[in-house]
């Protein structure tokens, strides 16, 4: 029996309004390949932030034993130094510094703050060759694939003597041939003794290296499978099992025509040329329908709204757009919403909001005309809409002059969509409408969707929450790597069923 | 898991327009009235320490004259920081357009066919359509090619001093056709006649009023009151609080008094100068776009966030492109202020004025993140600056302690009012 590395006891962790996580346990055996499965939001980064200091000791309840020492890790810097080093799914490299600088960010070859090259180079070149590397250390980071960042970045942890190797969702963004070579490369460490724990929803890519399973499902462990009990089939069951019940607010769906037609929608990436992002695909959308878009990260559902929404995203792109039957220009933001359609964005912090101004400032900017004449705004109408929709959407704030940087999320997220109402557009695209937010707001958020779809509007709810989507919507696609790899109305789908549909396409795509 | 929390439509609360506290709703007022506090401070500061020259009528009416192309540019620079760029052209922009205004004028010899190039009017037009010009150029490249402004109008600065120095060929262009020189020397005419103040006789002088002046200061201030009133009284009506009547006439009153008290020390001296009332005229209509058109509130909004502004269907480059072009012209007016005040275009004037313009900005609470910022303040700014310039002038502190005093008033200036904003959020 070999011995135990790490053990999580009891771990619970509490934000504001909502418990991430309850009572977690998981141990992991040296040497091992331990893997973390869970949907979106299950718990599994809030774990892994726990582990390596991100959420200071203190911050939560349980213990940590690393080692058979129990640990009380302050910050990264003090996991590192024990040697738990954790890769992010977004990579932390510097895009203009070279490899070499990259691997030694921090942790400089230097005497007397005197960079030595030499020692550099040569430490650099070590360490990616343990990964499989034969780039020049010289190289910029940004002029290599994100294959070989993601490496870079496990000979990053490399040189910091790592024990045990975290890495977060590690293949989301690869490609099938460069994620093979990462999965290679864990098991060639595995032969060197470092332990590594892997956070994949690619359940295929699980079974094939995992020694050991753990599911935690709402923030709470469910099971650990030891090697001879994975399959993917037990894994899925293990995530889901859940009733669906009472968590999303009942209604009776009356769907009209078709208002919405999407033809041969093509994106190529903003950066890359050559890469194609959505690949000619067609969406068609009916009048009170809730259509929901599932599929990981990166599988191109944001690229595809955005890039509807007035060229937000991407280049090249090409495709038409029909509502109501009649063919419209949305190459503009401006034009797609006189056009009737409006995006709420995934991230609001960053897309959504002015966070510096307030709640009645953001509600009315995506119509200005509704509340203005010859370009003057009427101040007292503009009131009246900020109250209006603070009312309807149940903002809680202390008045619609609160700054929306003091806001929760939820009431971030309402402030957005006051915004996208008050356009009143005929299509609304809300692009993870829940993401980050407490169960009340959302069973809010999706009151307020069964109202629009009432109304007669046109719903597309883009989720990485599988269980939301089924528990809203009327008919869903589902996405992978750039095409619609599924369709079925939401009666007859089922976790099981969307995730089958993933898993089968990349199987193709290998 | 059932979740039971499903509040929806909980009640809002339907309370009936209350007025808030005295006392609260001052401390609320506070802050934004806190630069004029410290505007009125300094004032009265300069005041003691000058003997009471600074309030002289003659000295207030020089403070006016001295700060107002600053101010006219500060407008400009407002919106400018607020978007959340740089305009470090405004000082060499302002030079070449005076330059070019008096090469119109004055230098530049036209064939007959031509000579009404020289007509101040038609002169004055054309440096504003320049300025214009100059500004939507460099505009043109920051909004549209994404070039940094800082970089944009770096560049600008050198490429405008040297086309000052160029069209005066290194020398003074000067004097001004009389009508130019209204412009900065002019006073309103007092068409009503003078009112004698004997009661008023300072060692045996007696007192002459400007009447002109005073019915102007005493009508604007009816005006306001009354927009006032009116605004209180229909936000009433829809039900929405106001601040307490008692707090509403100290404010009114306090304000009433200031602008009377102030058109007063102008009357008793020449009136109103002509480039007050041009300055009056454009900050009134920049508060007005900053607050109540819809353009002004797209400036807030892509300055406080940029993607969320265009994602939210504001034409973002359109906006930034529109904000330089009115920056050009406000420095060209600028420019021909300047000029007309010294009666003479001079290789170097304007040289450095767009560090004052800047300084004043921030000195009113803009922040350089963009986003934030108000007219009201930026003048306040000026003036602070301004009066600095000034008091310290006639108490005879030399140029080099000038310097580094107006450096920690802007220091201190933004320090404390991230202090406050850090303490508050």
């Amino acid at each position: 029996m070999t011995k135990t590395i790490l053990e999580m006891r009891s771990i619970t962790k509490t934000f504001p309004g909502v418990k991430a996580l309850s009572d977690v346990n998981l141990d992991v055996r040296e040497g091992e390949i331990h893997a973390i499965c869970g949907e979106n939001g299950a718990g599994k980064s809030t774990l892994m932030k726990v582990l390596s200091g991100v959420y200071p000791s203190g911050s939560y309840e349980g213990q940590i034993v690393y080692n058979g020492e129990e640990q009380h890790f302050r910050s990264i810097r003090d996991s590192e130094h024990k040697g738990i080093v954790i890769i992010h799914q977004e990579l932390a490299l510097v895009p203009l510094l070279s490899i070499a600088e990259n691997i030694f960010l921090g942790n400089e070859q230097a005497k007397n703050g005197v960079i030595d090259w030499d020692e550099t180079r040569d430490g650099a070149r070590k360490l990616l060759a343990m990964v499989g590397l034969s780039e020049d250390p010289d190289t910029l980071v940004t002029n290599i694939g994100l294959g070989k960042q993601q490496l870079v970045e496990i000979s990053k942890a490399l040189s910091k003597q790592v024990q045990l190797l975290i890495l977060d969702e590690p293949t989301a963004s690869l490609s099938e041939k460069d994620s093979q070579a990462l999965l290679e490369l864990l098991l060639e460490f595995k032969k060197q003794g470092i332990t590594s724990i892997i956070i994949s929803h690619k359940l295929n890519e699980i079974s094939r290296i995992a020694d050991r399973v753990t599911v935690i499902r709402d923030g709470r462990t469910i099971e650990t499978m030891d090697t001879n009990e994975i399959t993917e089939d037990r894994i899925i069951t293990s995530m889901v099992g859940r009733s669906l019940e009472d968590r999303y607010p009942s209604r009776e769906p009356k769907i009209g025509e078709t208002i919405l037609e999407v033809k041969n929608w093509s994106v190529y990436h903003p950066q890359h040329r050559d890469r194609q992002v959505i690949k000619n695909i067609d969406v068609t959308l009916r009048k009170g329908e809730v259509l929901g878009i599932a599929g990981l990260m990166g599988s191109g559902r944001t690229e595809f709204a955005m890039s509807l929404f007035g060229k937000s995203y991407g280049q090249k792109i090409s495709g038409e757009v029909f509502m109501n039957g009649q063919k419209v220009d949305t190459s503009s933001v401006e034009k797609a919403i006189r056009a009737g359609i409006a995006y709420a964005t995934e991230d609001r912090k960053h897309y959504g909001l002015n966070l510096i101004d307030h709640i009645k400032h953001n509600v009315t900017l995506a119509n200005l005309p509704g509340i203005s004449r010859w370009g003057v705004i009427d101040d007292l109408a503009e009131l009246d809409v900020a109250n209006d929709y603070r009312k309807k959407t149940n903002i809680r704030s202390s008045s619609v002059y609160q700054v929306t940087g003091n806001l929760s999320g939820g009431n971030q997220q309402k402030v957005v969509l006051s915004k996208w109402l008050y356009a009143d557009p005929d299509v609304l695209v809300l692009d993870e409408p829940t993401r980050g937010i407490d169960v009340g707001a959302k069973y809010e958020i999706y009151t307020i969707i069964n109202q629009l779809a009432a109304q007669g509007k046109a719903i597309i709810v883009i989720s990485s929450e599988m269980p939301e989507l089924l528990g809203i919507t009327d008919r869903l696609y589902v996405m992978n790597e750039g095409r619609i790899v599924g369709e079925m109305p939401t009666s007859e789908a089922s976790q099981e069923k969307i995730m089958r549909s993933i898993v089968r396409a990349e199987g193709k795509a290998s | 898991m059932t979740v039971q929390t499903a509040p929806t439509g909980a009640p809002a609360d339907q309370a009936k327009p209350k007025e808030l506290s005295f006392f609260g709703a001052l401390q609320a007022n506070m802050r934004d009235y806190g630069l004029l506090l410290a505007l009125i401070l300094i004032m009265l500061f300069f005041q003691y320490f000058t003997n009471g020259v600074l309030f002289k009528p003659v000295n207030l009416t020089n403070i006016i004259l001295q700060n107002s192309y600053i101010i006219v540019m500060a407008l400009g620079m407002l919106l400018v920081i607020v978007a959340g760029h740089i305009d470090l052209s405004v000082g060499s922009v302002s030079g070449f357009v005076g330059a070019l205004a008096a090469m119109l004028m004055v230098g530049w010899k036209f064939p007959p066919e031509l000579a009404f190039l020289a007509n101040p009017i038609v002169a004055g037009a054309i440096c504003l359509v320049v300025g214009a010009a100059v500004g939507a150029a460099q505009g043109y490249i920051i909004a549209y090619h994404r070039v940094p402004a800082f970089i944009v109008t770096l560049a600008g600065m050198l490429i405008f001093k040297g086309l000052s120095l160029a069209i005066l060929a290194g020398k003074s262009v000067g004097p001004f056709p009389a009508e130019f020189q209204l412009l900065s020397a002019g006073f309103i005419p007092d068409v009503i006649g003078p009112t004698t103040m004997p009661w008023l006789a300072e060692n045996g002088q007696n007192v002459t009023l400007h009447t002109t002046t005073m019915v102007i200061a005493i009508l604007a201030v009816v005006a306001a009151v009354f927009f006032s009133i009116r605004t209180r009284a229909r936000r009433r009506a829809r039900g929405y609080d106001v601040e307490p009547f008692s707090l509403f006439v100290v404010k009114n009153l306090v304000i009433a008094a200031l602008v009377i008290f102030f058109a007063y020390m102008l009357a008793s001296y020449r009136g109103l100068p002509n480039v007050l009332v041009v300055m009056g005229v454009l900050i009134a209509g920049f508060v007005f776009l900053t607050k109540r058109m819809t353009f002004g509130r797209r400036i807030y909004a892509l300055g406080g966030n940029l993607k969320a502004a265009a994602l939210s269907g504001v034409k973002t480059e359109r906006t930034t492109f529109y904000i330089f072009a009115i920056m050009g012209a406000l420095a060209a007016l600028a420019g021909m202020i300047y000029a007309a005040r010294l009666n003479s275009a001079t290789p170097k004037a304007g040289q450095g004025l767009e560090l004052d313009v800047i300084a004043a900005v921030f000195i009113g609470g803009a922040s350089a993140l963009g986003g934030v910022g108000q007219v009201a303040g930026a003048v306040i700014g000026a003036f602070i600056m301004g009066v600095m310039n000034n008091g310290m002038s006639i108490m005879g502190v030399n140029i080099d302690w000038q310097q580094m005093i107006k450096g920690v008033v802007l220091l201190a200036a933004v320090f404390f009012d991230l202090y406050n904003k850090n303490r508050s959020a």
